[in-house]
């Protein structure tokens, strides 16, 4: 028996004109990539034949907006307090029910946030005073005292390492206190075989296991199996409670989206991750809208409107966060991330139709930061496809490109993003988030014997400070190599601190039902600050920089005298030692045994972090002064870029992806005039510099097309610029949701004027 | 910073690359060393270089890499960069560490329609450098463009313009007198210069700079308009409304600015203009 006969024996007389998709292996066992491959259209040609949005896309999306600046001012719409959320904890929510294509709700009004403590009491605790929220007692102590979570578990198996590096800043944003995130549940699954065989998979997975010995990491699978099972029949159950009967495959376009969206719900009722990422859905919910479309049952309009009341769904999810949680990630994101386009293996363009629907919302409910639309994009595809993405970023700056290339020669052609950079196979693999090392401040510390520059507290173990009156290279750079070592150890040990912990505390039952049983594991470290470390690496290589040393010996600060070669300018004498530096981090990291066999990676990322890790850090030998923010990711130092975009852009690519296969961030800012006279000649200068940037192996770009005088105007008068979006690292926000702090980071950012 | 940085060694050692020999920093072989520069700039193996950039959609199509080389004859009271006036301000950069540099970004001229563009500065200052890098890069496939005020455009040999694909024209202004004020020099060479672009068919931008009170008046607009509508390779006209972003060079180099308080033009100005080149029948940006 197969596992889809539901498919295609479900003709009644209402379906009877829809063509049978076309059959092949994904009949016989889980298989989303063959089904695509069997059965989607490539789209070549141009956006002309996009639809506008409907009155009731525009109305729901109206009465979102109205609710939009009360939360902008609480922080928060309003919160249900009382209810530990869970697949089926709340009842139906609607926005505007009869008006709602696609349905579902986290909770059961819209914007209300939920309560998931198996993470951590004390975040929903904190969270719930900062909102003016009452914190349940009985609640309290059931998660205090009788069911333990995820954070209280990890600082449980911490050793004082660890929380030395933790509480110096030198290791911070872990996920130890909230969710991990990261992981993509192949939502398609529900979709294109319903719930009932996913769970009858699940069963003769569990069969096999049955039939092994009892070794721990088999007991652990057993417990997960049935975990996934019962998550999957909730999921059933929450479907079922908005009418809709999941356990059968869908068969129409609107069904296709809407399984899809319920089991992504599910996903986020259950999870506060860090990101939710949603995963690469365009070309397979397209198969389903052609097929209604060559049967007459769907016209463009009613596709798009399908398309754009999803994106109203995903741009509404909401988790309640910490001030602290906010300073790292800032601006409300959940990294609904939809992976977009790229080439199949083939040497087909995966663009459909809705491809370019995804990207049509944009324009339809306007600019906004979710779903973090990412394109992947190669220089193969579809020349009328890149001018629409090019058009669009330069209308709404929303979008991010990575390299299609990179990522289909090392995972294939159905692989995803995950929140900003990080590839993944949907289904088949999973990533141990790591969030990411400062290390500008390990730099500092090697200088100092391992003590912090700012505390003046011994945190990493003694060695001989630096005692030169001129730094030289030969002295400092083995020395930073030594710290790096310790780092990396202490790093790698409290990455498995957590992720055993998250296993099992707070393992994530849906999205996990929504992978295969074997499955691929990362563990990804991350590294923060590393344009600071390679510029500070080449003053003191190429000009004298001298130590100024506070009255108990510590470097407070730098002098430096002379020129010195800077990242971010195509120039390979400092861009190289940025390339040394992560590679040999990297090599490190490879050294320490990982939880569940993980493959250890890195991202060149910061997110927002950057910010805090500078407030963190003191005066660094490049110039740069205490406080001052980082760059982000691997983007060089504000300002100092000075040879154009493109230039900084290709001293970024320098970085290997070999060695950062979590991914490596650029943001860019152009200003509009920057890209040509008119539109047409920016749209044609963006394709191309996206093109060279990837073709020279650059991995990911964000652009922001975007004036100064914008964004100094919107902090004078956010209520202006409800939907003002920027690129920020990796994901986009509402620029008028950043701290005044974020914002003056942004706008201090270099603009390329041309 | 340096003024250049261009992954090269510093301006003393790009000299030693000049014949081979090793530098030393001995007063006495100064005098030496500057007869070599020299004599490595009027053959072209070197160049005098302000610095560069990659740059999109100015100074050409597609992505380019504008090459600014210093030394400039004329004194435009609007200049944003007054510091690239002084040959000997340059680092000393060989023709070959450059080409180096074109060869890196051919793949993105490719991928954009882009080119090399060489600004300054004035780079007829230097004609025999640009004569010889744009000859390697039409052995290369490398799209050349020269932006020049063409002041000096007698020193453009033939070969120069046989390897040259656009130009990007400065008409400071189109009444001798103006054209005085503006930049302290004749305007009958640009006009020359022009004429003979126009012959050899070498397609050219105009480049207008509109400053309000200096070469805005309507007389002045519409004798450049006059000028450049008699050239039929005049591909576009550009009216570059000025602004204040070279001031603060001015002042680092404890210069007077003429321009200090004047404003940039408004949309109104800068309509009126650009009206009065559409008028000839000019594309006008």
């Amino acid at each position: 028996m197969t596992i889809t006969e539901g498919v295609r024996s479900d003709k009644d007389a209402t379906q009877a004109e829809r063509p049978d998709f076309v059959s092949g292996p994904w009949q016989d066992s889980i298989d989303l990539r063959d089904f695509i491959q069997r059965n989607y259209t490539p789209y070549l040609g141009d956006a002309t034949f996009l639809a506008g949005p409907t009155a009731r896309t525009t109305g729901v999306w109206a009465k979102l907006s109205a609710m939009f600046p009360e939360e902008r001012r609480k922080g928060v719409y309003d919160v249900d307090a009382t209810t530990p959320s869970s697949i089926t904890a709340h009842k139906p929510g609607y926005i505007d029910q009869p008006n709602e294509v696609i349905v579902g709700l986290q909770t059961d009004a819209p914007l209300k946030r939920a309560i998931m403590p198996f993470g951590g009491w004390r975040m929903v605790a904190t969270s719930l005073e900062t909102y003016g929220y009452p914190v349940s007692p009985e609640l309290e102590k059931i998660f205090t005292d009788y069911r333990k979570t995820h954070n209280t578990a990890v600082f449980d198996v911490y050793p004082p390492g660890v929380r030395r590096a933790r509480n110096s800043h030198l290791i911070t944003g872990l996920p130890d206190a909230y969710g991990r995130g990261r992981i993509i549940g192949d939502y398609r699954r529900v979709a294109l075989y319903g719930v009932d065989a996913l769970i009858a998979g699940k069963k003769n997975d569990r069969a096999e296991l049955d039939m092994g010995p009892s070794t721990e990491d088999i007991i652990r699978a057993r417990e997960e199996n049935s975990e996934q099972i019962r998550a999957l029949k909730e999921l059933v159950q929450m479907a079922a409670s908005y009418g809709s009967d999941i356990s059968k495959p869908a068969v129409t376009a609107q069904e296709a989206v809407q399984w899809l969206y319920f089991a992504y719900l599910g996903a986020v009722k259950e999870q506060n991750g860090a990101a939710m990422s949603f995963g690469r859905n365009a070309a397979f919910l397209d198969t389903y809208m052609e097929r209604d479309i060559a049967a007459g049952l769907l016209t463009e309009s009613g596709a798009q409107e399908l398309i754009d009341d999803l994106v109203i769904k995903l741009r509404i999810v909401r988790f309640l966060r910490t001030p602290e949680y906010d300073e790292i990630f800032a601006g409300d994101p959940t990294w609904v991330t939809e992976s977009l386009a790229g080439i199949g293996e083939d040497g087909r363009a995966l663009v459909t139709k809705t491809t370019f629907r995804f990207l049509q919302t944009l324009y339809n409910i306007g600019a906004a930061p979710e779903p973090n639309l990412t394109v992947l994009w190669s220089d193969a595809l579809p020349e009328g496809f890149k001018r629409f993405c090019a058009q669009v970023s330069i209308d709404t700056s929303a979008i991010q490109f990575e390299s299609d290339d990179i990522i289909r020669a090392e995972m294939g052609d159905d692989a995803a993003i995950a929140c900003c950079v990080s590839p993944m196979r949907v289904g088949k693999q999973m990533q141990f988030f790591g969030a990411r090392v400062n290390a500008v401040k390990a730099l500092l510390y090697s200088i100092n014997g391992g003590k912090d520059e700012v505390s003046g507290k011994q945190v990493a173990p003694a060695t001989t400070p630096n005692t030169e009156e001129i730094l030289s290279y030969d002295t400092v750079f083995p020395a930073y190599l030594e710290t790096l070592e310790w780092l990396a150890e202490t790093y790698v040990t409290a990455l498995n601190c957590i992720h055993y912990m998250h296993d099992k505390y707070a393992y994530e039952r849906l999205e996990m039902a929504l992978h295969d049983k074997e499955i691929i594991r990362t563990m990804a470290c991350g590294i923060a600050g590393l344009s600071v470390v390679a510029d500070s690496l080449s003053a003191i290589k190429y000009a004298k920089v001298r130590p100024v040393r506070d009255e108990t010996g510590l470097v407070v600060d730098y002098t430096i005298e002379g020129e010195f070669p800077q990242f971010g300018n195509d120039d390979d004498r400092v861009d190289s030692m940025a390339v040394d530096v992560m590679e040999r981090f990297m090599t490190m990291i490879r050294k320490h045994p990982t939880y569940r066999d993980a493959i250890h990676t890195q991202s060149i990322l910061t997110i927002t972090s950057n910010v805090v890790y500078g407030k963190a850090t003191g005066n660094t030998p490049d110039g740069r002064r205490k406080g001052e923010p980082f760059a982000p990711g691997a983007n060089p130092m504000n300002g100092r870029d000075t040879h154009g975009m493109l230039a900084s852009a290709l001293s970024v690519a320098k970085l290997p992806y070999s060695e950062a296969q979590d991914g490596i961030s650029l943001t860019n800012t152009v200003v509009p005039s920057g890209l040509g006279h008119t539109k047409e000649e920016q749209i044609t200068s963006l394709v191309g510099l996206i093109d060279a940037f990837t073709s020279a192996t650059g991995y990911h770009i964000n652009v922001n097309v975007l004036n100064k005088d914008t964004l100094e105007d919107a902090m004078l008068h956010p209520e202006n610029y409800p939907q003002l979006t920027i690129r920020v690292s990796g994901y986009a926000v509402n620029f008028v949701r950043l701290t005044r702090e974020q914002q003056m980071d942004v706008i201090s950012r270099t603009f390329h004027s041309h | 910073m340096p003024a250049v940085n261009l992954g090269l060694p510093s301006a003393g050692a790009a000299i030693a690359l000049v014949d081979g020999s090793s530098v030393s920093s001995e007063q006495a072989e100064l005098a030496e060393l500057h007869h070599l520069e020299m004599e490595a700039i009027h053959n072209g193996s070197v160049a005098s270089v302000h610095s560069w950039e990659l740059v999109t959609a100015v100074d050409g199509p597609g992505t380019r890499m504008t090459l600014f080389l210093s030394g400039c004859l004329l004194r435009c009271q609007y200049c944003h960069n007054p510091d690239t006036w002084k040959m000997r301000d340059g680092l000393l950069t060989t023709l070959d560490d450059l080409v180096t540099r074109v060869k890196r970004y051919k793949g993105v001229f490719d991928a954009t329609g882009g080119g090399l563009t060489i600004s300054g500065g004035e780079p007829l200052m230097q004609p025999a450098f640009v004569a010889r890098i744009f000859e390697e890069c039409h052995k290369l496939g490398v799209h050349t463009t020269l932006d020049t005020s063409g002041f000096l455009g007698k020193s453009a040999s033939d070969t120069l313009l046989d390897n040259l694909d656009l130009v990007l024209l400065d008409v400071k202004s189109g009444l001798p007198e103006t054209y005085k004020e503006v930049t302290g020099r004749e305007l009958a060479p640009t006009v020359a210069f022009g004429d003979r672009l126009a012959e050899r068919k070498i397609p050219v931008w105009v480049r207008f700079v509109l400053v309000p009170g200096l070469t805005d008046a309507v007389d002045n607009v519409d004798a450049v308009a006059e000028i450049v509508a008699r050239w039929p390779n005049v591909e576009r006209v550009e009216v570059l409304p000025f602004h204040q972003m070279g001031e603060d060079k001015w002042d680092r180099l404890n210069l007077p600015y003429p321009l200090h308080g004047v404003h940039p033009p408004d949309n109104e100005l800068q309509e009126r203009v650009r009206d009065q080149f559409r008028a000839r029948g000019l594309t006008v940006f």
